[in-house]
């Protein structure tokens, strides 16, 4: 299909050669000012991200696998996924102890996980790289250790959030990170459970993607 | 809807005599036009954020070619195939092509309008081959064998009634429940197990970044993400015009997007792609694809007032705020993209011939343009395109289609009894003594007489009346 190609790109060089086009400049001065201090960050991710229904959970460094383990009997959820090569994976499973949780390494291809994935697995836990406070989302960056389906495929997806890695908005994180220079597979901004209004304008949740959605928030 | 010239006029009187329709599409808009509103209030910020998304739009149509080039670069270094097609018969082929190489049976779509201009589920049906749209409101008007009546609510049109009716029919082992929660969910089961068996997913594209080779999609369900992940290939579907120049220029466009069209401060997931799995990563599709359509659009920016149709970042927030779309409901253009966008973009894609009435389905009343987030002129458009259906000037296919010698005498008789005091004298003079007289059926007057009370003609003109009260003649 060159030949397609070949004729779009003569034509459009020539439709605006002949009618060239001068953009006004882009001023990006109304998204930088959007700015948030530093002690409203939280709060607000918060306060937009439980009005579409994502729970939160507060933890220190030093004691996040125990808050997350204490969740997980008492909602009894079965099993848990991660990313057992990732820091947050080996501390994970430190001390983590029988009769608990099940905790099942994300350590093959996705299709050799897949049928668990789907059937079986009822949580995902994943790191972040930071959350946004004007829209209160998730920056996830997953990685050859940490896959993306860890936080799409089970019913309920555990992020960890640390307090201060938080962003005024998506533009100056993704600044701040430097994504133009290397952007990886896949970048994602997670703003809640999966959720639907395409059911008369009813707000229903858990379409497709995960049915619940717990920030465990890690404060230093 | 191939073949004959859709009939806009007869579409609408019915869609206008169904009160149930009508009810659903007046509550549903009011709902959007109030919660996008609440996500503008504060002007200044709304003012500023709808400058730069425009001068986004705007730099990436003004460096458009060179751009696609661009695009087309980073995405090959990134591993993805790009395709482009002149036609949609020929995207169709791609598509095709790519599905009989994998030996594809089940195919999962997300959301693309560009898919619904190419009939693609039609050619896939027609080849064997099974797809389903996994969107909650593309799966509805799916199985029920319609087409989307807004381009970012396909199901709007229906009730929780009617769709709990139509699943109890289509979906084994369904109760019948009007419950929300309870269709969704059911529709989660049906459809999970469709994921996990994909051969291949399907998807649009919101934006594609030529600086990085990234592909951008927003949705709230998590459908998008399971069709761009699950699957062993990933086909992506884009209009030329969806470039963008740089990574920067997303958060303007995704800042106004979600905002407009629903109100939402943000969409559940934005999902940015820039390659299939890469050696040693343990998910995402081998293969990804992408398909850059033209489909009319490069005869649309040779024209430089016409262009501005290609800045559209489809929010259909145009539909949500239309007073002819709120009344006849998406069905009636019997086109991928109804409401005020449409009534532009189709005629020039599809040709006046077969999509002339649409430019006239307008009150021009602005209430698009006022909300139109990166700010295209469809109006001024729209007015350009009745022009081109009677005076072609060889811009729009189809121009000309709806020219008549009957009319063009009418006006160019208007024209010089506006010019010629005397004849306008005579003209008005025998208007108010002959004009009640004149049968509402004339042939031009059938056109307003047909729906309207023929209006009276006063026994004396205004310039008399004028004159016996002591104004003076000029």
């Amino acid at each position: 299909m060159s030949d397609a190609r070949n004729s779009i790109l003569t034509k459009l060089r020539k439709t605006r050669d002949a009618h060239p086009l001068t953009p006004p400049a882009s001023d990006f001065a109304p998204i930088e000012a959007k700015q948030w201090a530093e002690e409203e960050r939280l709060p607000r991710i918060r306060r937009l991200m439980e009005a579409v229904h994502t729970e939160f959970l507060d933890a220190a460094e030093a004691d996040w696998p125990a808050v997350l383990h204490e969740f997980l009997a008492r909602e009894g959820v079965g099993s848990l996924v991660y990313a057992p090569e990732t820091e947050e994976g080996k501390r994970l499973v430190e001390g983590w102890g029988a009769g608990s949780t099940a905790l099942i390494p994300y350590d093959r291809p996705f299709e050799d996980l897949k049928p668990q994935l789907f059937d079986s697995i009822e949580a995902g836990l994943t790191t972040t790289r930071g959350a946004i406070a004007e829209t209160g989302s998730l920056i996830l960056w997953p990685t050859a250790d940490e896959p993306r389906t860890l936080s799409l495929v089970p019913h309920i997806h555990i992020a960890l959030l640390r307090a201060d890695a938080l962003y005024d908005t998506f533009l100056q994180a993704m600044r701040e990170q430097g994504w133009a220079q290397a952007m990886p597979t896949n970048v994602l901004l997670v703003s809640g459970p999966s959720k639907t209004a395409d059911i008369e304008q009813t707000l229903a949740y858990g379409v497709h993607g995960p049915k619940r959605l717990v920030v465990l928030v890690v404060h230093p | 809807m191939d073949g004959n010239a859709p009939d806009f006029a007869a579409a609408s009187h019915a869609a206008l005599a169904d009160p149930q329709l009508r009810g659903n599409f007046r509550r549903a808009m009011d709902g959007l036009m109030s919660k996008r509103a609440a996500q503008f209030a504060d002007a200044g910020e709304w003012t500023g954020v709808r400058a730069l998304a425009a001068s986004v739009r705007l730099r990436a149509l003004s460096k458009l070619p060179e751009l696609l080039e661009k695009l087309e670069e980073t995405c090959t270094r990134n591993g993805i195939t790009v395709h482009w097609a002149a036609t949609t018969d020929e995207a169709n082929a791609i598509a095709l092509d790519i599905l009989h190489k994998t030996n594809a049976k089940l195919v999962v779509k997300g959301k693309s309008m560009v898919t619904e201009e190419m009939h693609l589920n039609a050619v896939l049906e027609k080849d064997g081959i099974e797809v389903l749209e996994s969107d909650l409101g593309e799966y509805i008007v799916q199985l029920d064998g319609t087409m989307p009546s807004h381009i970012i609510m396909p199901a709007i049109h229906l009730n929780t009634k009617q769709i709990a009716h139509l699943f109890k029919r289509k979906i084994k082992d369904a109760e019948s429940r009007e419950d929300a929660a309870y269709l969704t969910d059911l529709a989660r089961r049906v459809l999970r197990a469709k994921f996990q068996a994909a051969d291949v997913g399907m998807s649009g594209v919101n934006a594609a970044v030529a600086e990085t080779g990234t592909l951008c999609l927003i949705e709230n369900e998590g459908n998008g993400r399971m069709c761009t992940t699950v699957p062993p290939v990933h086909i992506a579907f884009m209009g030329l015009e969806k470039v963008v120049e740089k990574l920067e220029d997303v958060p303007p466009v995704i800042s106004l997007l979600p905002r407009s069209a629903t109100g939402q401060p943000i969409t559940t997931y934005v999902n940015m792609i820039s390659g299939p799995r890469k050696d040693g990563e343990k998910d995402g599709p081998r293969e990804v694809h992408l398909v850059i359509l033209d489909n009319g659009r490069s005869n649309i920016y040779a024209d430089p007032e016409l262009r501005d149709t290609l800045r559209c970042i489809r929010c259909g927030a145009c539909m949500n705020h239309c007073p002819v779309y709120t009344k006849v409901g998406g069905h009636a253009y019997e086109a991928p993209y109804p409401g005020p966008i449409g009534k532009i973009l189709v005629p020039q894609i599809e040709g006046l011939e077969k999509r002339g009435a649409m430019p006239h389905a307008c009150t021009m009343c602005n209430a698009c343009v006022e909300i139109c987030p990166v700010k295209i002129p469809i109006v001024e458009i729209m007015g350009r395109l009745r022009v081109e259906a009677v005076k072609p000037s060889g811009a729009v296919k189809g121009g000309g289609a709806k020219a008549s010698r009957t009319e063009a005498m009418a006006w160019s008789g208007w024209a010089a009894m506006n010019a010629s005091p005397t004849a306008y004298r005579v003209a008005t003079l025998a208007m108010s003594k002959l004009g009640n007289a004149a049968p509402s059926s004339l042939p031009m007057l059938k056109e307003w007489t047909n729906v309207r009370t023929k209006p009276r003609f006063a026994g004396r003109t205004l310039h008399d009346l004028a004159r016996a009260k002591g104004v003076p003649d000029v």
